[in-house]
């Protein structure tokens, strides 16, 4: 089973502070990981190779720093990491994104046949999920979301889907893209014998350019993006805060007379 | 190609193939070439000393999309009625369509769903697309992809929007890739410009704690998804019926690729904090099982669930299933008492949907003080206690 798994390079949530003063976000200087969904993606994926065999791509757009997490992913255990890297992706929205992975997808596939692609559910910087869906609409495959357990039998994949209000369980015929949010069992760790080698200069990962996956410019990055944002801001300004001093009784006097004349009470 | 050589002004110098970022010009012959490893770039257009590149880069002109009309809701079946998101996103959508003099539409599809036509009637839908037939009983993302792309193809509306439920992030995206739309993914707030009719999408990015407006202004319909409980609910009234416009369904082999095999519900004694009205929350402050019993009472006087940060869960102090935040659940109640909480990024990513923040802690340095609505700085074991006597006089 040859399976590719998309990974993106995400600022570290824990390393993101508020500027107390501001109330703004402090981004100068944040680490970046792996997306965690994309860790979960890439568990989900690794675990069927282990039982069918096969080989595992991972695939990441982002600067040349983003190789860090395909070495990450290589360390876990995929075979080969492939970085989508050009000055003309930058500022893609999901569109350009998920077309141009589509178009590295479909290079990948020049050479040797895809049954599978998995991805997160959705990215920790954008929470957008959109991603997966549109990859798969690029390919013509069929899509399963919001897997948490992935297993082949008879030649179809049996996905069980985590909703709001239950479990589902669906089959799927290959090939086809899946998103994960959760599984039973945790990501494995990178291993220590294979990071040397993952991160070290005979890591098989390959860095392709728009030319390599034949992208035109006005289809991807800022060009190719469809949505534009006008505006940012910061979400605090709508909550005025009312300190209420005084000892507890006071406080406590206040503040359910302050939710009764809201009407919470 | 977009890029091409003048051959008269080519004097074979080579500055071109230089500067391509993708050595997509090659020189044979005192001639430039340009290869089918071009991505029309435009780098070499500025580096041409001798004008012998041309091309159509231009950023065209914003097309003519007067054509396109109507704000259209897609209406999500739940269990045979209507999911509350749609309502709630028909009541935005009368304001829009309103601010555009359009109309308001639904797309209804499913099987045997023709009775819910007037429900969408009575909450402001003028006309609905209905789609009926009995490939379309259980959601498919297939079978609805193809459905909706024809009803939009057919009658171009300016604005679809969804519910940003599992359904609607399972559909939305893949019907705006099928049809070359743009997608805003859980939008909080829409609005009309009325200096260029776009529709402003503004959601929330970085777990909450940023906002960002987002247009999409050559391509119509602008697609966005939208937040259940986010937008109010729009009272319901008897009025003239829609007109229902039936669209006919032809589905392919291809469109049931993906076959439901079984549901299981969870079992009902989980709970779901996501639909309560309030929510007592405690972190690392409550100290152990002993804070949250008191919590558990004061959630109890309120008529609330019981919450927590990820120490509280990490600590046993909670299950899993009631850790707020980042990489627990996103709760939207009424009311959000925070006790004994910093207030890390984390944490308020899952609560900052909250109507009303209180937060108790003594440090009035604690983070979660710049999302309060009402801040008390104090000992959690003081407040508390204090509070349910106060709220005994209440009744
Ligand atoms: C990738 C990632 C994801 C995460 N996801 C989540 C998540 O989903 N949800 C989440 O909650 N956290 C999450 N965290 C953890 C988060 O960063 C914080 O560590 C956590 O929220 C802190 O929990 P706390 O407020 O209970 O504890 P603390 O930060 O230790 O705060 C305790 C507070 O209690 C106050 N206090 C102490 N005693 C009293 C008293 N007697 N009366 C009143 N106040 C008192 C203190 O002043 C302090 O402000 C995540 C972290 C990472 C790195
Ligand atoms: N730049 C990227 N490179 C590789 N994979 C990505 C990228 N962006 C998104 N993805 C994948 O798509 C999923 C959903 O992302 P999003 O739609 O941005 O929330 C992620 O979990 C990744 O698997």
């Amino acid at each position: 089973m040859n399976i590719a798994v998309l990974v993106k390079q995400v600022p570290d949530s824990a390393d993101i502070k508020m500027d107390p003063k501001t109330g703004t976000l402090v981004r100068e200087g944040v680490a970046s990981v792996m997306n965690p969904d994309d860790r979960l993606a890439l568990e989900a994926a690794l675990g069927l190779k282990d039982a069918l065999g096969g080989t595992l791509t991972a695939l990441s757009m982002g600067p040349p720093q983003a190789v860090d997490v395909l070495s990450e992913a290589l360390a876990m255990g995929a075979d080969r990491g492939v970085l989508l890297s050009d000055r003309n992706f930058a500022g893609a929205d999901t569109w350009a994104t998920s077309y141009t992975l589509g178009r590295a997808l479909e290079a990948l596939m020049a050479t040797a046949p895809l049954d599978l692609v998995v991805c997160g559910r959705q990215a920790s910087d954008g929470d957008t999920a959109q991603i997966g869906p549109q990859v798969a609409e690029h390919l013509g495959w069929p899509q399963v979301t919001y897997a948490e357990r992935l297993e082949m039998a008879d030649g179809e994949l049996l996905v069980w889907r985590r909703l709001t209000g239950g479990v589902e369980k669906v089959a799927c015929p290959l090939p086809a893209v899946v998103t994960v949010l959760a599984l039973e069992r945790l990501p494995r760790w990178p291993r220590v014998g294979r990071l040397l080698w993952a991160c070290g200069d005979k890591a098989p990962i390959e860095s392709w350019n728009a030319a390599d996956i034949a992208a035109p410019a006005r289809l991807t990055g800022l060009r190719g993006s469809l949505t534009q944002v006008v505006k940012t801001f910061s979400p605090k300004s709508e909550r005025a805060t009312r300190w209420l001093e005084g000892g507890s009784v006071e406080q406590a006097r206040d503040l359910v007379n302050g939710l009764r004349a809201l009407k919470l009470l | 190609m977009a890029v091409w050589i003048i051959e008269d002004k080519c004097t074979g110098c080579g500055l071109c193939a230089k500067t391509c970022p993708y050595g997509a010009i090659a020189i044979e012959d005192k001639l430039a070439h340009v290869n089918e490893r071009c991505t029309e770039c435009g780098a070499c257009l500025a580096a041409c000393k001798f004008e012998a590149l041309a091309s159509d880069l231009e950023q065209e002109p914003l097309p003519d999309l007067s054509g396109y009309r109507g704000v259209w809701v897609f209406a999500e079946v739940q269990d045979g009625a209507l999911a509350q998101v749609s309502l709630e996103l028909l009541g935005e959508g009368a304001r829009l369509a309103a601010d555009l003099g359009q109309d308001l539409c639904a797309v209804l599809l499913g099987h045997g769903v023709a009775g819910l036509a007037a429900d969408l009637a009575a909450f402001g839908a003028t006309r609905v697309f209905l789609a009926d037939d009995p490939g379309l009983v259980e959601y498919s993302t297939l079978a609805y992809a193809r459905v909706l792309a024809e009803l939009v193809r057919a009658h171009a509306p300016a604005v679809l929007l969804m519910g940003a439920t599992p359904l609607g992030r399972d559909l939305a995206p893949r019907l705006s890739r099928r049809l070359d739309l743009g997608l805003t993914a859980d939008c909080t707030g829409l609005a009309i410009d009325q200096e260029t009719g776009n529709l402003l999408q503004t959601r929330p990015a970085f777990g909450g704690n940023v906002m960002a407006t987002i247009v999409t202004p050559r391509v119509r319909p602008q697609m966005a998804t939208v937040r259940p409980g986010v937008m109010g609910l729009p009272t319901r009234r008897a009025g003239t019926p829609a007109v229902v416009v039936r669209h006919p369904v032809v589905l392919e082999a291809n469109d049931g690729l993906v076959r439901l095999l079984a549901r299981q519900a969870r079992t009902s004694q989980a709970v779901d904090l996501s639909q309560a009205r309030v929510i007592v929350a405690g972190g690392r402050g409550c100290r152990g099982a002993g804070g949250f019993a008191l919590l558990a009472e004061l959630a109890q006087a309120l008529g609330g669930e019981l919450g927590g940060t990820r120490v509280a869960m990490e600590e046993g102090w909670i299950s899993p299933e009631r850790q707020i935040g980042q990489t627990g659940l996103t709760v939207r109640p009424e009311l959000y008492l925070a006790c004994g909480i910093s207030g890390a990024i984390q944490h308020r990513a899952g609560c900052l949907g909250a109507r009303y923040i209180v937060a108790v802690n003594r440090d009035r340095r604690a983070p979660i003080f710049q999302v309060a609505d009402y801040a008390i700085a104090g000992d959690l074991f003081k407040v508390v206690p204090a509070l349910m006597e106060a709220l005994k006089g209440v009744d």
